[in-house]
């Protein structure tokens, strides 16, 4: 049986876990069973957690605290998911303590894991290419849809970072994609406009609501499924409503 | 020549997309590879004449199998290697022309292509689900046969 302090750090760190797997765009049903796993293998054997996207119940059995974290935002990191998946896997497997968990994650928790910002705009823009050719568009477009993709990408970053409004900033990344897109045939460049609009607009497309929506509702998490669903719809609609906007001038 | 082109720029549009969702460094590549795959299963069936709601699911369904054998090797969760990979299929040609012909107060047709839009995300989820099942039933059946071979062999 651990001691008390010791069992605080331990559903701290069980919570951190959680929380840092939800931040980063995890399904939900992992979030629960890292949490579960980690539990057990400390010996909290009939801990109990609630996974929501947008906040976490964990409880460690009889007559221990039951705590609650709240996540208010949640991005895209596949790169934390894969750490803190290893760590709860050194844990359960005995090769970390407590402790060295605990300050491993902090660790994960402070580190910045992004690409550079630019290194993740030329991304964009090459994808947006990709994707114009793959779409059956011509090749003198691709330029533009890389121009294109990169800029709308670029403006969906600052406006994220400065708004904090998810939907507000994918809208006016695609709204400047088809304004762009529309000057773009206007002035004569370029040929087909519907397939820079769809190249340049990919890079705001939701993956990972798609994905994991799918996968938490497989899994009964029914709540969950139908957020991370909604997410997905929403941006979609944010996205639609930017091109329409944009079209409609 | 088609094919070639068809393949290396879905894989190096996935493996961008990759960067974009942050992907851990070492499985980039192999990021690609699954955005590879299934596009170029899409496109296979495409070219063949079937439809494309049915190319969806098949393009869906190999990308889920080939993330869940990969996150195998790699000890990492599965969504890191599939979210890359579904996005060259999301029916955004459909999406647009719902959206441009709402712009022109054409509904009929904008319901149309919603529909459309609507089945076709629907068959890369029913994709993901069907691979998803297949591989629990067939990670069991290779469990439960270790499991009797050990106990033979102890």
């Amino acid at each position: 049986m651990i001691e008390t302090t010791q069992e605080e750090l331990a559903i701290d760190c069980f919570l951190l876990a959680g929380r840092m797997l939800i931040q980063s765009g995890a399904e939900t049903y992992r979030a629960e069973d890292t949490m579960l796993r980690m539990a057990s293998s400390q010996g909290l054997t009939d801990a109990q957690s609630f996974v929501t996207p947008t906040g976490i119940i964990f409880s460690a059995g009889h007559k221990r605290p039951t705590r609650i974290a709240q996540i208010s935002s949640r991005t895209t990191d596949l790169e934390k998911i894969a750490l803190i998946n290893s760590v709860s896997r050194k844990l359960t497997a005995g090769v970390f303590t407590l402790e060295e968990a605990y300050e491993e994650l902090l660790k994960i928790e402070r580190t910045n894991l992004f690409f550079p910002i630019w290194v993740q705009v030329v991304a964009s823009a090459i994808a947006s290419g990709c994707f114009l050719i793959l779409f059956n568009g011509t090749w003198i477009d691709v330029p533009f849809a890389v121009i294109i993709g990169g800029i709308g990408y670029l403006i969906f970053l600052a406006m994220h970072s400065l708004t904090k409004v998810k939907f507000f900033a994918e809208f006016t990344g695609s709204l400047f994609v088809g304004l762009l897109s529309v000057l773009v045939i206007k002035v004569g460049w370029g040929y087909q406009l519907d397939k820079i609009v769809i190249g340049s607009v990919m890079p705001l497309v939701p993956g990972l609501p798609i994905a994991n929506a799918v996968r938490d509702l497989m899994a009964g998490h029914f709540v969950s499924g139908v957020a991370k669903g909604m997410e997905a719809l929403l941006t979609a609609f944010a996205i639609g409503a930017g091109i329409a906007l944009a079209l409609s001038f | 020549m088609d094919w070639l082109i068809q393949g290396m720029l879905s894989f190096i549009g996935t493996a961008g997309f990759g960067i974009i969702f942050n992907a851990p460094k070492k499985t980039l590549f192999h990021c690609g590879l699954v955005g590879m795959i299934g596009w170029l299963i899409y496109y296979a069936f495409l070219q063949k004449g079937v439809d494309a709601v049915f190319a969806t699911f098949a393009g869906a369904f190999l990308i889920s199998i080939v993330a869940h054998i990969l996150a195998r090797q790699f000890k990492t969760p599965m969504i890191v290697f599939s979210v890359a990979g579904i996005i060259p299929l999301v029916p955004g040609g459909l999406a647009y022309n719902a959206m441009r012909t709402i712009v022109e107060n054409d509904y009929a047709k904008s319901i149309q292509y919603s529909a459309r839009v609507f089945i076709i995300a629907g068959a890369i989820v029913m994709g993901l689900v069907f691979a998803e099942v297949f591989m629990q039933l067939i990670f069991n059946g290779i469990r439960k046969r270790k499991a009797k071979l050990s106990k033979l062999s102890s």
